[in-house]
Formats: structure tokens, C-alpha cells, sequence
């Protein structure tokens, strides 16, 4: 929801960086207030996924230039555990498999270290359980994953129902969804946004990054942003979407012809 | 054979003169031994050289006073035996309470209770190798487990061998005898520690043999964590009648240098071995496993699985030989090493050797070699968790699927403990 007096969470001007010594970013600039759904649209390389591994602080990018502004802190000044306990988190494109990791344990690491973070009670293993029952519901995962490895042996749709159980349990307020949309059928996809909906609220605020349409029928944004090579190239509102979807990403990323 | 290595054999009269005959046979056969070197290909990887720089005394015949708190696990009130520096150590133990048909004991105390010792001591296939001959032939006493036919033990049995070192370098012999009779079960941990002044160097030459009668059940722990300092090098021999199942679970943690030579004979049909190994080596150490499983029946069933974890300059090694001839058929034979490389500087040799003449046999081997991967790291700590907590989850869940496999809750915990000590590069 669009509010022009909610505070501004994350600011990105002018942000460059680099991979492998390649440019990727090319001069990005963003900013995301509280309450708000941001998508951001683009082809393949065109600098998605850096941007939302560049926030993490994923240590195979490196920053060359610009500025980002996270809840009025600088947010390079921070280390990727600190930004995830200040409440930065990325739900990944391809979650990893950690086998001898119970799924339950590593929730309440993850969840204990915010809390310590934050000055909050950290939770024993009984009263985390119940809280972790209690939000089971809302991607509907099944209790049995809560003691197997962390999304070892999990179909795609298991692994992102269990990302989204993890930014529930850990309450971000600045959540990126990286291509969370990749690799679902209908009725995943549906669970995945259902639950990401159930946690937006007028406090947090999500950056959702996908290449297609179809997940914005579901998770509505306030704003769409097409990206190519590095830079936003327009913005507007959630028809920007749909307009993209029917005439393809060369419409924006080419030269329109004189006519 | 070496100057120095004589020195480790007692010129005294063994205690209980039954005893003699091996000694002499073992002494015999070291008259034309030497030392291994990498020359030999059982010993191609492991540096003996820190055993010959150094001059090894027996250790004095006085048992040395220890703490044990702290060693003992408390689900074996009932059933402990200690033994300091290879001497038994009556104090210490607790075997006042055990029912009729289970018997724990040292050698004096399986004798006086009627128990054919010599039938098995010494007689275990492979006795023929430098060490294991070095230990029989200054052999006094041994640790000795016996349960009579179709009795079972629920409580686990603790082995405790306790090395404690002021000055001298001493070197500790320890030996044990398990023998299983038909139908009897029982789960064991036999572990090699010490109380000593830190760098204090000894050398431990310890040999287990085991005999598992027909259907007869062990599963058996074994771990060794000697001081930083000292040097290791164990004996596991297992002899298995038909129907028997044995479950060996052996964690390396301790010793500048070790070695174990866990070997197993399947001498019956329908037998099962399961060998689960956990090596953890850091700084300079090394450490080193050499499996062997003998299949000599049919319908056999094996499974391995051994993991190794090496960090700084450290280097573990893995020879794991399965051997299947013509008469074994039908054999299930399974052997998987993993290995985790936490520094650059860190090393692994691995050998998983499957010879197979039987031809209808099911069998499978392979060895991986993995580091801890950034990607794993980053994604702990973009849910809030430091390097440091990352690296440390991600060597457990590595360790935890061997340490899992022992059915003793205090172990588990207490091996859970060294996994977090053990220091992330």
C-alpha cells in the first residue's frame, strides 16, 4: 500500500557493481517506503538477481559506487548476518540443501540470533516449536519437514514454501524475493504468494524480482520497475506489468523506431 | 627389529603364565620384522617417522592415580572397567553388579572364573604384523568381555583405557578380548583417553580382539582421543560366525599420529558388518584408517561408511579394502568415504578397494572430496548466523551423521562437544 508519509526503508542511488570484474550494476537507483510492494522485471542479465544478492551482501559481488540507505544506516556498513538480524532477507532463487541440518533447529538458530541481535528473549526449543506451529499455515507445510534436513531431498515448491516460512519466522522488514515464482506450478505458486500477502503489512516492505507477469496476479505491487543492463530503465504502476507481458521485454530494452 | 622398539617389551615374567606361549611365538616373529616404511604399501602414506625419533620406556607397574570424573558414562554404572597406562585399575572400575552370564573382567579374573581365555587371545587371524605382535609379546594383562551363549546385557559396557604421563615417554599396551558366544548381544565403548600434562608424549599400541558367535549381536564403540602429543596406533580385529552382526563405529579425534587397523572376518554365512568412521584431524596431525572386510560366505551384507574431516596442516587417510571371493555370492557390500577439506593446506588420501572374484554380488564403493562452500556460508548468515556459528553447523551436520549412529546418549553428546571445539579455519 502507498502511504507518502511512511518512512523510508531502503534508498539505492546511483549503486554500481561488479562480479568477476564485470559491471553489472550500472548506476541503480531505488527507493522503497514502508507498506510497499516493488517488483522489479527484466530479461535474463539484466542485473536482478545481483541487485538482490548485492543487499545480502553476497561476498562474490563488490560494490564500486553509490549509495544504499537502509533504514537511514548505511548498509555496506554492515555484515550479511547482521543485515539478516536488522531484518534485511532475501529469499533465494535456489535455496541450498544443508543435509544433517534439521529444518527445525536451523529456524530456531536463525530466529535466536535476530532475537539476541535485537535485545529480545531468545526461545528455548518447546516454546519455538509452538511458535513454529503456529506459522506452518501459512505456506500449508507439512509438519514432517520441520525434522528433515534443511531442504534436503524437497521438491522446488517444498524449498520456497520453506524460504517463506522463514521470512515469517523472522519478520523482515525489507524482504527480496528473488525469482521466488521459478520452478512453481499453479497451485505452489499460489501457496508461495498467499503467504507472502498474509505477511505484508503497512510496517515491512518486499522487493519482489521476477522475470514474469504471472506472480504479480498474485502478489499485487504498488510499483513495477523494468530493469536491462544494470539500470532501472521506467517504472510505473502495477499495469506497467501486464503491458510489459504483451509486448515483451523489447520494448522497453530497444531503441522504439522513428515513426 | 628396531633397538627402540624392544624396549617396549617387558623382560619379566608374565603374570599369568598361560601367557608365555604367545609371547614367545610373538617375540619369534619379531626377530625378522622391522618397522614398516612408506616402502611397504599398507603403510605408503603414514609418516612412522615421530615413533623412531623417540625412546619409549614401559610404563612403571605402580598404578598412577587419576581423576575419572568426567570420563565415565553414566549409562554404564554397573558395567565399567578402567585400566591406567595397560594396568588394571580395580578402583576405578564397577563390575560388582553383573548378572550371571555376563562377565567383565581383567585376564586374572576371566581365569579364576573358569573362562578359556587362551582358546581366543592371540588367535585371531592377522596377529602376524609388527604391532600387533609388539603388543602380544609383552602382553600381561587385557580388558576381557565375555557373554555366554543367548545372554544379552541391555547397558552399554565401558572400556575405559586411561594414559597418564608425568615424564618419562612411556609406552601403553592395551589389549582386549570380547568374546560373544551364540545368541548373546551386548553394546560396548571402548575409548582410548588420557589425564596426563599436556605434551607429554607416549605411544599407545593397543589391540581388541573380537569373537562373535553364531547369531551373537555387538555393536561396538570405539574412540580414540589421545593426548595432542602422543602416538596411537589400535589393532580392531572381529572374527563373525554365521547369522552374527557386528556395528563398529570409530571416531579418531585425539594423537599427533594414528593409525587403526580394523580388520573383519566374515568366517560364517549370512553375516552382517556395519563400519561407520569418523576422522577429525587439525594442526599437524594424522591419522589414518585401514579397513579390511574378509567375506568368505555366502548372502554376506556389509555397509561403510567413513568420514573425514581436516583442517590447518593435518592429513587423514583412508584405505578401505573389501574382499569378495568365488564363495561369497550373493554378497551386499556397500563402502562410501567422504572427506571435508577445511584449509588449503589440509590433505586426504584415499584408497576404497573392492576385489571381487564372486560373480553375483552386489557391490558399491566411491570416496568424495568437499570443502565447506561459500554459498552454504552465506546462506547461514544471510538468516542471521555469523561465519563462524556457519562453519561450525555445517562441520556438525557433516559429523553428526556417523556420531548419530552411536546408540549411547552421553557419547553422542559429549562427541557434539568436541565437534564445536574443534576450531573452524
Amino acid at each position: 500500500m502507498i502511504n507518502p508519509n511512511s518512512p523510508v526503508i531502503l534508498s539505492i542511488e546511483n549503486l554500481t557493481a561488479n562480479v568477476d570484474d564485470t559491471q553489472i550494476l550500472n548506476g541503480l537507483n531505488l527507493e522503497i517506503k514502508a507498506g510497499e510492494i516493488h517488483a522489479i522485471m527484466g530479461p535474463n542479465g539484466s542485473g536482478k538477481s545481483t541487485l538482490s544478492k548485492v543487499l545480502a551482501g553476497h561476498p562474490a559481488y563488490t560494490v564500486t559506487g553509490g549509495k544504499v540507505t537502509y533504514k537511514g544506516e548505511n548498509l555496506f556498513d554492515l555484515e550479511p548476518q547482521d543485515r539478516a538480524r536488522s531484518g534485511v532477507f532475501l529469499a533465494f532463487q535456489y535455496p541450498l540443501e544443508i543435509p544433517g541440518v534439521s529444518n527445525l533447529d536451523f529456524l530456531r538458530v536463525a530466529y535466536n540470533s535476530r532475537q539476541k541481535h535485537l535485545g529480545l528473549e531468545e526461545l528455548d526449543v518447546f516454546d519455538f516449536d509452538e511458535l513454529v506451529q503456529a506459522k506452518l499455515d501459512i505456506v500449508k507445510m507439512n509438519p514432517a519437514f520441520l525434522s528433515r534436513s534443511v531442504n534436503e531431498g524437497f521438491s522446488g515448491g517444498e524449498k520456497k514454501r520453506n524460504e517463506i516460512l522463514q521470512m515469517a519466522i523472522l519478520q523482515p522488514s525489507l524482504a527480496i524475493l528473488d525469482e521466488t515464482d521459478s520452478g512453481l506450478d499453479i497451485d505452489a505458486l499460489k501457496i508461495v504468494a498467499n503467504g507472502v500477502n498474509q505477511l505484508s503489512n503497512k510496517d515491512n516492505s518486499m522487493l519482489v524480482i521476477t522475470h514474469y507477469q504471472r506472480l504479480l496476479d498474485y502478489i499485487i505491487p504498488d510499483f513495477v520497475h523494468v530493469m536491462a543492463n544494470g539500470q532501472i530503465l521506467t517504472s510505473g504502476g502495477k499495469e506497467l506489468a501486464l503491458e510489459l507481458e504483451a509486448k515483451g521485454y523489447d520494448w522497453v530494452t530497444e531503441p522504439q523506431p522513428v515513426g | 627389529m628396531t633397538a627402540t622398539l624392544t624396549q617396549l617389551i617387558p623382560l619379566t615374567p608374565p603374570a599369568n603364565p598361560q601367557l608365555q606361549d604367545i609371547r614367545t611365538q610373538a617375540a619369534a616373529y619379531l626377530q625378522e620384522e622391522t618397522i614398516p616404511t612408506n616402502k611397504n604399501e599398507e603403510w605408503r602414506f603414514t609418516n612412522l617417522a615421530p615413533l623412531l625419533a623417540q625412546t619409549f620406556a614401559a610404563p612403571n607397574q605402580q598404578l598412577p592415580p587419576v581423576n575419572i570424573n568426567g570420563l565415565v558414562i553414566p549409562e554404564a554404572p554397573d558395567s565399567r572397567l578402567v585400566f591406567v597406562n595397560g594396568i588394571y585399575a580395580a578402583e576405578y572400575s564397577s563390575i560388582a553388579n553383573l548378572p550371571a552370564g555376563v562377565f567383565v573382567g581383567n585376564l586374572a579374573a576371566a581365569t579364576d572364573a573358569g573362562l578359556t581365555v587362551t582358546n581366543y587371545l592371540g588367535k585371531q587371524p592377522g596377529g602376524e604384523e609388527v604391532f600387533t605382535a609388539i603388543n602380544t609379546a609383552g602382553i600381561n594383562d587385557a580388558a576381557v568381555v565375555w557373554l555366554t551363549k543367548d545372554s544379552s546385557y541391555e547397558s552399554p559396557i565401558q572400556l575405559l583405557f586411561i594414559a597418564t604421563v608425568d615424564d618419562a615417554a612411556v609406552a601403553i599396551q592395551p589389549r582386549t578380548l570380547i568374546v560373544m558366544e551364540a545368541g548373546s548381544s551386548a553394546t560396548l565403548v571402548q575409548e582410548y583417553l588420557h589425564t596426563s600434562i599436556p605434551n607429554h608424549p607416549y605411544f599407545s599400541n593397543s589391540v581388541t580382539e573380537i569373537w562373535l558367535g553364531d547369531t551373537a549381536m555387538l555393536n561396538h564403540t570405539r574412540i580414540q582421543d589421545e593426548d595432542i602429543t602422543a602416538i596411537h596406533i589400535g589393532k580392531t580385529a572381529v572374527s563373525q560366525s554365521q547369522h552374527s552382526s557386528y556395528t563398529g563405529n570409530s571416531i579418531d579425534l585425539g594423537s599427533k599420529l594414528s593409525r587403526h587397523n580394523w580388520e573383519i572376518f566374515q568366517i560364517g554365512a549370512q553375516t552382517e558388518t556395519n563400519l561407520n568412521g569418523l576422522a577429525m584431524v587439525n594442526g599437524e596431525q594424522e591419522s589414518d584408517t585401514h579397513s579390511v572386510i574378509a567375506l568368505t560366505k555366502p548372502h554376506g551384507v556389509t555397509n561403510q561408511l567413513h568420514k573425514c574431516i581436516v583442517d590447518d596442516r593435518a592429513h587423514a587417510i583412508f584405505n578401505g579394502k573389501v574382499f569378495v571371493p568365488q564363495a561369497a555370492q550373493q554378497t551386499n557390500a556397500g563402502q562410501l568415504n567422504r572427506n571435508l577439506l577445511l584449509s588449503p593446506t589440509a590433505r586426504i588420501d584415499t584408497k576404497p578397494q573392492l576385489e571381487i572374484t564372486a560373480d553375483n554380488v552386489k557391490c558399491s564403493h566411491g570416496a568424495t572430496v568437499s570443502q565447506l562452500e561459500d554459498d552454504e556460508i552465506f546462506y547461514l548468515q544471510s538468516r542471521g548466523l555469523d561465519v563462524e556459528t556457519a562453519k561450525i553447523l555445517l562441520i556438525n551436520a557433516f559429523a553428526v551423521e556417523i556420531i548419530d549412529r552411536i546408540p549411547v546418549a552421553s557419547v553422542r553428546e559429549k562427541l557434539a562437544v568436541a565437534v564445536k571445539a574443534f576450531k573452524a579455519s
